[in-house]
């Protein structure tokens, strides 16, 4: 009995210890807050977190931040929105960061994006891809590093109405980013070509798909092209029941983002064949910038570079660029350095626009093939993200005056 | 024709893979009463463990099929192994004390799983002769899904034949209908629970392991199959194996015809088919009424008595420090300190009607749900301010429970439960589809407290005042003679109901206050962090609160709080480490064993009676 009370006792203690432990404060750092699904989704994220602290290994190597180091407090938000935006209190009032950076899901990103408003702190949504970050719920403190939605559906519709397919069936995941994903396609595929006619379109539970029963469905409408937003285990399955099934036989299918590594990478020799993708094809690209990011990489991880590699490198370039250019940690400063702000990354030149936040980087596209037993993208081109973004003016209509 | 007949060849290749797992977690509630939430955890490693193995073996059919039963094995290994390690010291513990135990299994497997076999998701090879697809009237149907569509029934006949032609499955078959009966024949009762859990973990392992030619194995598998295996097991009557395999169909079937109609519908089809099963019939398809369990749940419990002083001075220097934490605390402290208030309303909300009512609430979520969305709407829509909202909230999440709790509370024990989380899937389905009023999965923006409030300081206060306020009016209703008669009502429904009192109105009533409270707290939680999403409605938001209120100890008043309290201040330091789920769920297993009547339960039985105002001597 003693010992049990002892052992509870002690438990208490070390909890409410930990609580209120604060690390000592240092002059010489800059410090920055990092959130994201580390747990939810590691798949995704654990690529990404190797991808931000390679940058931040080479950023300190050479020097650091105008002398001084860049720490970067990480944490975990569990994919929860409501843990995000308590997380991002006490970074900010309590560990005190410069600027928060991160997030994968949308309603997280979108959560911290409010946080970031109210609070008056930089944010740079590395991951998320909602068009809302940074239109219809844009707002002054946050920025977006990743091709969104629109851009990559804009730069796959470009391709698709080269194609004669004219009627589209969709298949996208039930939630919000599976809803933009296919809105996006059809407006831009529409506006390039007006004849299209989309017939069916399944909206499986996301991580829930039942498969067979979803391809019957898209195979019953026959259709002459499928677009598909499914990801992961949806995406694996689809392709499967989808092959056995005959599915893909003499259709166009084209796939968002099913050409990153994430996507294609589990799926082995039955990555599909002929897809129009987006994605990231690291092992062709051999731009000199591009290859040493993955030698570097390669090096310290023994592995390949992901989507998520680049874009967590890239966020931690972009973080440095910024404090580099404002000379200061005040968020005033680092806003208006951030606007505009441009820096070269291993896929080439990135510029923050100052009119609606997003960034210019850009995506590959290309066709899906399998290689020695992998899937990889071939015949793809580079698409600058400048080149798929709206108009300006239709960019202020769409997103609040700050 | 073809197409229709291809469809339901589809519908019941799925309806294979649901019943293998609800099969397992039927059996296992049946006879030992666990709500067993590991369950879709020991399905998530069959299929890595196949995954593994099949690449070791022979590549060919025998080395396939031998693959999915060593992996079924293994699983049963290590569910009985749990049992055995686990399970077994907390069988006395109040009733459902053993899902927490289960739920710290969840979060161990999960980060071992992720340390074993990496974040990436793995895709098996197909299955040797059977990797085609055969014509049938025309249409393509994998051979597979035609392996699977008899491998279902082969399993349920041989479940069958281990229950009726064995005096194994006789002697399960006693302990499901009267588990304390067969121990006082002397049947070895560890033995036979022991075994359950072996055979039951096998079967969900084999769900698992016969998953890898269709579909990728993730670390998402467990909590994607838990749910679904819940709601298959209940609808066909919990213990009863056919039922399973029956509502297995119905589920596969309704979907795969579903989609074509409506293909939204696959969110929410199978909890709305699960009400409206439960509606008609409270025990299931073929379930039985729950045999009334005779103190088989350890120790009868004590009943509650009014603080003493030495409490209430306690009480009230808690209350003091609160009051002047913001003195002597930074920002972050007040934000996380007002998080674990408006935590402990919530699990004190749902302890009234658990602990004091007697019913289990899987969907709690909901009230808490709707508060915050009843205010974050009235914001939104309406251009209200946050005193409207923060007034909308409870109302918006009693008209819930009202409407939710009138079906609820004509059912008892773990029918009433899962007819609580159905509740809660369907408001969430309409939060995550109902995109032009909710924002659906982008939820709501911008609910930021009134300029007045705006400081962490004053809002900290309101905070502090409605969640203490609303803490301490729950208590007081359990000590009025309201509160009297539901715990008269949860101990001996039919001495209630033959003293003329109106139990059913007493517990609808219970649950809105319940619901009310628990908007209470969401209205005062979506405030603080100025965004609302569908989570806050879905199952591991209703799971949290149910380990608040269980970790804390469900027999006693202070249990949710300290409940809520050790929970959150535990998550919030713990996620800052890496594999942070490990140490999480062995903590919490940690607690089970050394306190299975909870953390306060625990305390109080340390103290001397005089300041518990516990009687000394046992119950029994």
């Amino acid at each position: 009995m003693m010992i049990r009370r002892q052992m509870l006792a002690t438990l208490g203690a070390a909890v409410l210890a930990a609580a209120w432990w604060t690390p000592a404060p240092a002059a010489d750092v800059i410090k920055v807050g990092e959130i994201n699904s580390y747990t939810r989704l590691p798949a995704f994220t654990e690529p990404y977190k190797k991808g931000w602290e390679l940058a931040v290994d080479e950023i300190n190597a050479s020097g650091g931040i105008g002398g001084k180091t860049l720490v970067v407090i990480s944490r975990d938000d569990g994919g929860k929105p409501g843990n995000a935006v308590k997380i991002a209190e006490e970074l900010v009032s309590k560990d005190g960061v410069a600027l928060l950076a991160g997030t994968f899901f949308s309603n997280i990103g979108l959560a911290v994006t409010d946080f970031a408003k109210q609070n008056k702190t930089l944010f740079i949504a590395s991951e998320p891809l909602s068009d809302a970050l940074v239109w219809a719920k844009g707002n002054r403190y946050t920025f977006r590093l990743r091709p969104s939605t629109y851009m990559q559906a804009s730069m796959l519709a470009a391709e698709a109405a080269k194609l004669p397919a004219k009627k589209w069936a969709t298949i996208a995941p039930n939630y919000a980013y599976g809803k933009d994903a296919v809105a996006a396609f059809k407006k831009a595929l529409t506006k390039l070509k007006p004849d299209v006619e989309f017939i069916e379109e399944q909206w499986p539970a996301l991580f829930k798909i039942d498969a067979g029963a979803t391809v019957r469905a898209l195979e019953a409408a026959k259709p002459e092209g499928i677009y598909n937003a499914t990801f992961g285990g949806d995406l694996a399955k689809f392709v499967r029941e989808g092959s056995l099934r005959g599915l893909f036989d003499g259709r166009t299918v084209v796939s968002f983002l099913s050409g990153e590594p994430e996507y294609l990478d589990p799926l082995k020799a039955e990555a599909p064949k002929g897809w129009l993708v987006t994605g990231y094809p690291w092992y062709d690209i051999g731009t000199a910038a591009h290859e040493t990011f993955v030698k570097a990489y390669q090096a310290k991880y023994g592995e390949s570079p992901k989507t998520g590699s680049l874009v967590g490198y890239n966020t931690m370039l972009a973080v440095a660029a910024v404090l580099n250019k404002a000379g200061s940690t005040d968020t005033e400063d680092l806003v208006t350095a951030m606007e505009g702000l441009s820096f070269d990354s291993p896929s080439g030149p990135i510029t923050f626009r100052a009119i609606d936040h997003q960034s210019t980087m850009g995506a590959w596209v290309g066709r899906t093939a399998v290689r020695d037993g992998k899937g990889v993208m071939v015949d793809w081109f580079f698409a600058d993200g400048a080149n798929y973004l709206p108009s300006d003016d239709e960019v202020m209509k769409m997103r609040p005056a700050n | 024709m073809g197409f229709y007949v291809a469809q339901f060849l589809t519908g019941l290749a799925s309806a294979a893979s649901l019943f293998l797992v609800a099969s397992g977690l039927s059996i296992i509630f049946g006879v030992t009463r666990i709500v067993n939430f590991a369950h879709g955890s020991f399905f998530m490693l069959g299929a890595y463990l196949a995954y593994t193995i099949v690449q070791v073996l022979p590549h060919g059919i025998l080395g396939f099929w031998g693959s999915v039963v060593a992996a079924a094995l293994i699983v049963g290994v290590i569910g009985a192994a749990i049992e055995v390690l686990l399970l077994r010291r907390i069988y006395h513990a109040p009733e459902l004390f053993q899902l927490v135990a289960t739920f710290g299994v969840v979060l161990v497997i999960q980060d071992v799983t992720l340390w074993i076999w990496g974040a990436e998701d793995l895709v098996g090879p197909r299955a040797p002769g059977l990797d085609g697809a055969v014509r049938i009237l025309g249409e393509p149907i994998p051979e597979y899904d035609l392996a699977l569509i008899v491998i279902g029934p082969a399993v349920l006949a041989g479940i069958w034949l281990l229950f009726n032609r064995t005096r194994w499955g006789t002697l399960v078959r006693a302990a499901t209908q009267d588990r304390e009966m067969v121990g006082a024949l002397g049947v070895n009762q560890s033995w036979l629970f022991t075994s359950v859990f072996f055979v039951g973990s096998a079967l969900a392992g084999l769900g698992g392991a016969i998953q890898i030619p269709r579909e990728a194995v993730s670390l998402l598998m467990d909590l994607n199959v838990i749910a679904d295996a819940f709601v298959v097991t209940v609808i066909g009557g919990m213990g009863s194996v056919a039922g399973a395999f029956l509502a297995a169909v119905l589920i596969g079937e309704l979907n795969a015809f579903g989609i074509l109609v409506f293909p939204q519908i696959t969110i929410v089809l199978a909890f709305l088919v699960m009400a409206v099963v439960l509606i008609v019939r409270p025990w299931g398809l073929l379930g039985r009424p729950e045999a009334p369990q005779r103190g088989a749940a350890g120790p009868l419990e004590a009943p509650l008595r009014a603080a003493t002083g030495p409490a209430m001075a306690f009480a009230a220097t808690v209350l003091a420090l609160l009051a002047v934490l913001p003195w002597i605390a930074d920002e972050f402290t007040l934000v996380l300190v007002g998080d674990i208030l408006v935590f402990a309303l919530f699990a004190a909300s749902l302890h009234f009607i658990m602990g004091t009512g007697g019913m289990v609430s899987f969907g709690h979520a909901a009230y808490f749900g709707l508060g915050a969305y009843g205010a974050a709407l009235v914001v939104k829509h309406l251009g209200a301010g946050m005193e409207l909202g923060l007034l909308m909230a409870p109302v918006a999440a009693g008209i819930g429970a009202l409407v939710f709790g009138w079906f609820c509370v004509r059912l008892s024990g773990v029918y009433l439960a899962m007819l609580t989380l159905a509740a809660a899937q369907i408001v969430w389905s309409i939060a995550f589809q109902w995109q032009d009023v909710t924002g659906g999965d982008d939820g709501l923006l911008g609910i930021w407290p009134a300029a007045w409030a705006g400081s962490k300081t004053v809002y900290y206060y309101l905070v502090l005042v409605l969640s203490a306020g609303g803490i301490y009016t729950l208590r007081r209703i359990v000590h009025a003679p309201f509160g009297y008669t539901l715990r008269a009502g949860r101990d001996s429904s039919l001495r209630v109901d033959a003293i003329g009192i109106d139990l059913r109105g007493h517990q609808w009533m219970a649950f809105t206050i319940a619901g009310v409270f628990a908007g209470l707290a969401g209205g005062l939680y979506v405030f603080s962090k100025g965004s609302i999403f569908p989570d806050t409605l879905a199952i591991p938001h209703s799971v949290d609160a149910l380990i608040m209120v269980l970790l804390g100890g469900v027999q006693t008043l202070a249990g949710p709080v300290v409940g809520a309290v050790s929970f959150t201040l535990l998550e919030d330091w713990i996620t800052r480490f890496d594999y942070w789920r490990i140490i999480f769920g062995a903590i919490i297993l940690a607690i089970c064993i050394l306190a299975p009547e909870g953390i306060a339960g625990f305390a109080l039985r340390l103290l001397p009676g005089r300041l518990t105002g516990r009687v000394e001597e046992s119950a029994r």
